[in-house]
């Protein structure tokens, strides 16, 4: 056989005809050298499954004492030890998420016997609800390693740990386990911020890594905990057990301890952010203030709110559904995925975008009739105020009065194309880039947006309505703070933080360009709407030692016919204008930038700056070195 | 005695045996082969039963399976050798065609793509070409000179490579593997000149730590290296491998019994209805069931072989040598890595573990051989 290997070297067919080359070959030789390849592989083969069967002998003969040892009622067991997940921890450490022991009622199928029974029976010891029996099942039929305990009931109160340690010798395969539990508390305060953690579900499992969930029983479902999650959950480790024969932990034999998840610590202050929900107490709206030198956010509060602890076991079908249909809508985060036309807010970004463009100069006035026509227009856009603010109007009187004649007239002169360029380096129309999942984008409205969501050209109608926010303009609370806090810090731009990294504070990732002139000129003036005598929001400056700058705003929830005058006793209270107030202070050196937004709140001076001044006047409070004190001027 | 003499005796030998030509041949079933491959069967759905913790709904379907199997392989028998190496070239280049359509338009889970969706059917196609490339190859050398030429083995070894490089990209590198071993088993064959063979290997050798970095996945080579050390993956593959070896080392020499073996019963081992079924015969009749399955393997081969000797065209000999190397290394590769020394990579226990795709393939094979085994002969 070897030899008819040895000639294959020299069996070339030597072929003269073309032909002939494929029907006659040499058949007898080339069967031969087929033979010889054929018995060789047969070889092996042969010696193949002889490796085999030594491999079987091995561990069927040799290894065979070891291993039926192993197998013996399987007593050595790999369990699983879940890492305990990272805390959280807010700015001067307080802690905000935290995990807490809580004890499972689990069962060990292998263990039970009828698990029907069995569970009637446990019914009738502690109750088991609907709820419970349904996950239960469901995570039966999921791939489970033997022997793995299934919790049925999470967090036994004493009375019901009791009930089962006596009953335990006749409830095989029930055990009592300690687990750890998420805990939020400071509750429904930090719900939108924190989110929650809750059971695995059948989606979230396939994407999963098995072994590092292992154990792990929860996953981040919503805000920072999920966001964070792959910091906060840790590495997983193993215990090798031995248990007896009914299945007891015996001993430990051996253990790869499982890595704890790491801590965040966050740039807010809960004690900002219990002022800040507070002071939305009864309304719906969203509070958010970011420190204006890092861009750290010091406080976001959604409201009305929920308590985030009540999914961390598994909310019940009811209380979940009347939070979903609640018209209210607690669940939803205002700060973020609200979108609502920033109004007025925007002018003090406009006017800097006129003077800086050099569309106008300080000097530039007009006279408001209450209405601003387009050329070749009939149609009348009005000011808020009937019968308009008068003659002389300057752009800091439009910004302190709000006047919105001034800004049709500046904005079609600037064009949109400048207002888009600014109102997106303020951060309109995209996302802040906040470290929280499902932030929205907003809209900045601009032609080539227009093109693409509507499919039709830019009227000068559009830029008449984007020059007051208005028209198809969205911001999300989170995205006005972040503009605030850009015209507070003359132009630095930075993406809000919640979790603090680093210490040493990172440079802007860029600066709005505008001469120091056109920067004190817009703060001065917004300085002029709290402080001044006809300031939209002079309503809170009450007692101030220290100088805010703030700009109202409305956004009007209806559209108004033309020559209908709005009347906010006819319109339900759900169709009234949200409310708007952005702020920063101290003027003089700015360190906290502030948003309000009040849905229904109808204007932004009455309900939306009062919160404004609360959170200020905490800030203030809390941090006296960020005082810049001045003399109360409001008398 | 002239060369046509020789291979006129050679091919006689069916009939020397069985007299004049059966009925069976008629039908172009070997009837040997037939009752083994039925023997296999029944000893599958025996252990099926207990495997799959005594589950008629397992072993119904799996009767189902075999039964199409059956169907499949009795009509692509009765498809004659000559017609078989014409049209080889159509499975070969549409499996192609399909393959890179699955890489485009494929569906999958866990970042592999390894299925192609055509009107509600999911199937995939490297399972087409398992039984593609051996007649591709077969086709192709059997119409030349033996030993090949050198451009000719070029030609070969593009035939060779081109769908398991498309396979290795879903990825599934142990399906890959063994479609690039059915071709070569027919290269061998034809007598690759043995000086091929040793740059194979000294290529091979220096092309490993290549794979090990730049063509294995992560997952990949973490099976490799928890083949080497199940302690290490306590949790994840490594539990397989050290449940695996305890159900069949715990089994001895004679086994705990039919439907007694703790490890399966209980639910120790994983999949152990399908790629690990080897396990629960293992634990429940010892090393003297593993050695009787062995030896019905064994049986099988050997017939093959014999019918592998009796072709009659160089076609249908690198057809039928290949499809019978490949069914073993079906073999190898799964008692190899269900005992933990070879990494695991997901192959089946041939006509034993439950699944319809790999059963209809391999009936698809023996179908092919047994089309071979009465081809008539060619007048020369």
């Amino acid at each position: 056989m070897l030899s008819l290997l040895s000639i294959d070297g020299n069996l070339r067919v030597q072929s003269l005809s073309m032909n002939e080359d494929r029907a006659i070959k040499n058949p007898i030789q080339e069967y031969r050298l087929y033979v010889g390849r054929l018995l060789f592989t047969l070889l092996v083969v042969l010696i193949m499954a002889g490796v085999l069967l030594w491999r079987y002998y091995h561990l069927q003969v040799l290894e065979h004492e070891g291993l039926v040892t192993l197998s013996d009622r399987n007593r050595v067991l790999v369990e699983p030890m879940p890492p305990t997940r990272g805390l959280i921890y807010d700015r001067n450490g307080v802690l905000l998420a935290d995990n807490r022991p809580s004890f499972n009622l689990s069962i060990v199928k292998e263990r039970a016997g009828d698990l029907d029974t069995l569970i009637a029976e446990l019914d009738q010891l502690v109750g088991v609800s609907e709820v419970e029996l349904e996950r239960f099942q469901k995570q039966m039929q999921r791939r489970r390693r033997p022997y793995e305990p299934v919790p049925l009931k999470v967090n036994l109160d004493e009375r019901e740990q009791g009930v089962l340690a006596v009953n335990e010798y006749r409830l095989p395969g029930v055990e009592v386990t300690v687990q750890l539990l998420r805990h939020y508390p400071l509750g429904p305060e930090m719900s939108h911020v924190l989110g929650y953690v809750g059971r695995i579900n059948d989606q979230e499992i396939q994407d999963l890594d098995p072994v590092r969930y292992s154990g792990t029983l929860v996953v981040g479902k919503t805000g920072l905990e999920k966001f964070y999650e792959d910091e906060l959950l840790g590495q997983v480790g193993y215990q090798t057990v031995e248990t007896n024969a009914r299945g007891r932990v015996m001993r430990q034999l051996e253990q790869t301890a499982p890595e704890p998840g790491k801590d965040l610590h966050l740039y807010l202050d809960s004690r900002l952010q219990h002022v800040a929900f507070e002071s939305l107490a009864g309304e719906r709206g969203a509070v958010v203030a970011i420190e204006v030198a890092t861009g750290g956010v010091l406080a976001m509060a959604s409201a009305p709110s929920f308590d985030a602890n009540e999914f961390v076991t598994g909310i019940s079908v009811e209380s979940y559904r009347a939070l979903l249909d609640s018209p209210d809508r607690p669940l939803f985060d205002r700060v973020l995925q609200g979108q609502y036309p920033p109004g007025s807010t925007v002018k003090p970004i406009y006017g800097l975008a006129a003077l800086q463009s050099g569309t106008i100069s300080q000097d530039y006035r007009i006279y408001d009739p209450g209405f601003y026509q387009l050329k070749n227009d009939e149609r009348k856009y009005r000011d808020w105020k009937k019968g308009g603010h008068g003659s002389r109007i300057y752009l800091s009187d439009a910004i302190i009065q709000s006047c919105d004649t001034f800004f049709y007239d500046v904005g079609v002169k600037m064009t949109i194309d400048t207002m888009a360029l600014y109102g997106t380096r303020f951060g309109l129309g995209q996302k802040t880039g906040l470290d929280m999942p499902s932030e929205r984008a907003g809209i900045m409205p601009s032609r080539p947006w227009k093109r693409a969501a509507k499919g039709i050209a830019w009227y000068p109608g559009d830029t008449v309505n984007t020059s007051i926010g208005q028209g198809y303009t969205l911001a999300t609370p989170m995205q006005l703070a972040v503009a605030t806090s850009r015209l507070a810090s003359r132009g630095e731009i930075r993406s809000p933080q919640l979790v603090r990294k680093q210490h040493s504070i990172p440079p802007p990732a860029g600066i709005i360009k505008a001469s120091e002139n056109n920067w004190n000129y817009v703060h001065t003036a917004m300085q002029e709407v709290v402080h001044g005598l006809r300031g939209t929001a002079k309503g809170i400056n009450k007692g101030l030692n220290y100088h805010i700058a703030g700009k109202t705003g409305t956004a009007q929830v209806v559209g108004i016919k033309q020559d209908e005058e709005y009347d906010a006793e006819k319109v339900a209270k759900r169709n009234r204008d949200h409310a708007l107030f952005i702020a920063f202070a101290p003027v003089e050196n700015p360190r906290i930038a502030v948003s309000v937004l009040v849905e229904n709140g109808e204007h932004g001076s009455s309900t939306a700056a009062p919160v404004a001044r609360k959170l200020i006047d905490a800030y203030m409070a809390y941090y006296p070195d960020a005082l810049v004190e001045v003399a109360d001027e409001s008398g | 005695m002239s060369q046509g003499d020789f291979v006129r005796r050679m091919g006689s030998g069916g009939a020397a045996i069985y007299g004049a030509p059966s009925q069976w041949q008629r039908v172009h079933l070997d009837v040997p082969l037939f009752l083994l491959l039925t023997l296999l069967a029944a000893v599958g759905l025996f252990i099926l039963y207990s495997a799959s913790g005594q589950s008629l709904y397992y072993v119904q379907h799996q009767l189902v399976n075999y039964a199409v199997g059956c169907a499949v392989m009795v009509v692509t028998a009765q498809v004659p050798p000559r017609l078989m190496a014409r049209w080889a070239f159509l499975p070969y280049f549409g499996g192609v065609l399909l393959l890179l359509a699955v890489l485009f338009m494929g569906v999958g889970a866990k970042g592999a793509q390894r299925w192609l969706e055509i009107g509600g059917i999911r199937f995939q196609p490297s399972e087409i070409l398992k039984a593609a490339v051996p007649l591709m190859l077969a086709s192709y050398l059997g119409q030349r000179a033996i030993p090949p030429r050198f451009m000719h083995v070029i030609a070969a070894l593009i035939f060779i490579a081109l769908p398991p490089v498309l396979v290795i990209l879903q990825p599934d590198l142990g399906t890959a593997i063994l479609i690039a071993a059915s071709g070569f088993f027919a290269l061998f064959l034809a007598g690759l000149p043995k000086r091929y063979l040793t740059f194979a290997g000294v290529a091979a050798t220096a092309l490993l730590p290549v794979m090990w970095y730049y063509v294995l996945h992560d997952y990949q080579r973490q099976r490799i290296l928890t083949m080497f050390n199940p302690e290490a993956d306590k949790l994840g593959a490594g539990w397989n491998i050290i449940q695996s070896t305890i159900a069949i080392g715990s089994g001895g020499v004679h086994g705990k019994g039919w439907m007694l073996g703790t490890q399966s019963q209980l639910d120790f081992l994983p999949e152990s209805h399908t790629d690990f079924i080897i396990a629960v015969l293992a634990e429940e009749f010892g090393l003297v069931g593993v050695m009787l399955l062995m030896g019905l393997y064994l049986l099988i081969i050997v017939r093959c072989i014999i019918i592998c000797l009796r072709a009659q065209s160089m076609f249908g000999r690198l057809l039928a040598g290949s499809v019978t190397l490949t069914f073993f290394v079906y073999v190898f590769v799964n008692m190899g890595m269900v005992s933990g020394i070879l990494p695991v990579v997901g192959v089946p226990l041939p006509l034993v573990s439950y699944g319809g795709t790999s059963i209809v393939t391999l009936m698809l094979g023996f179908g092919m051989l047994m089309a071979v085994s009465t081809e008539k002969k060619r007048s020369i």
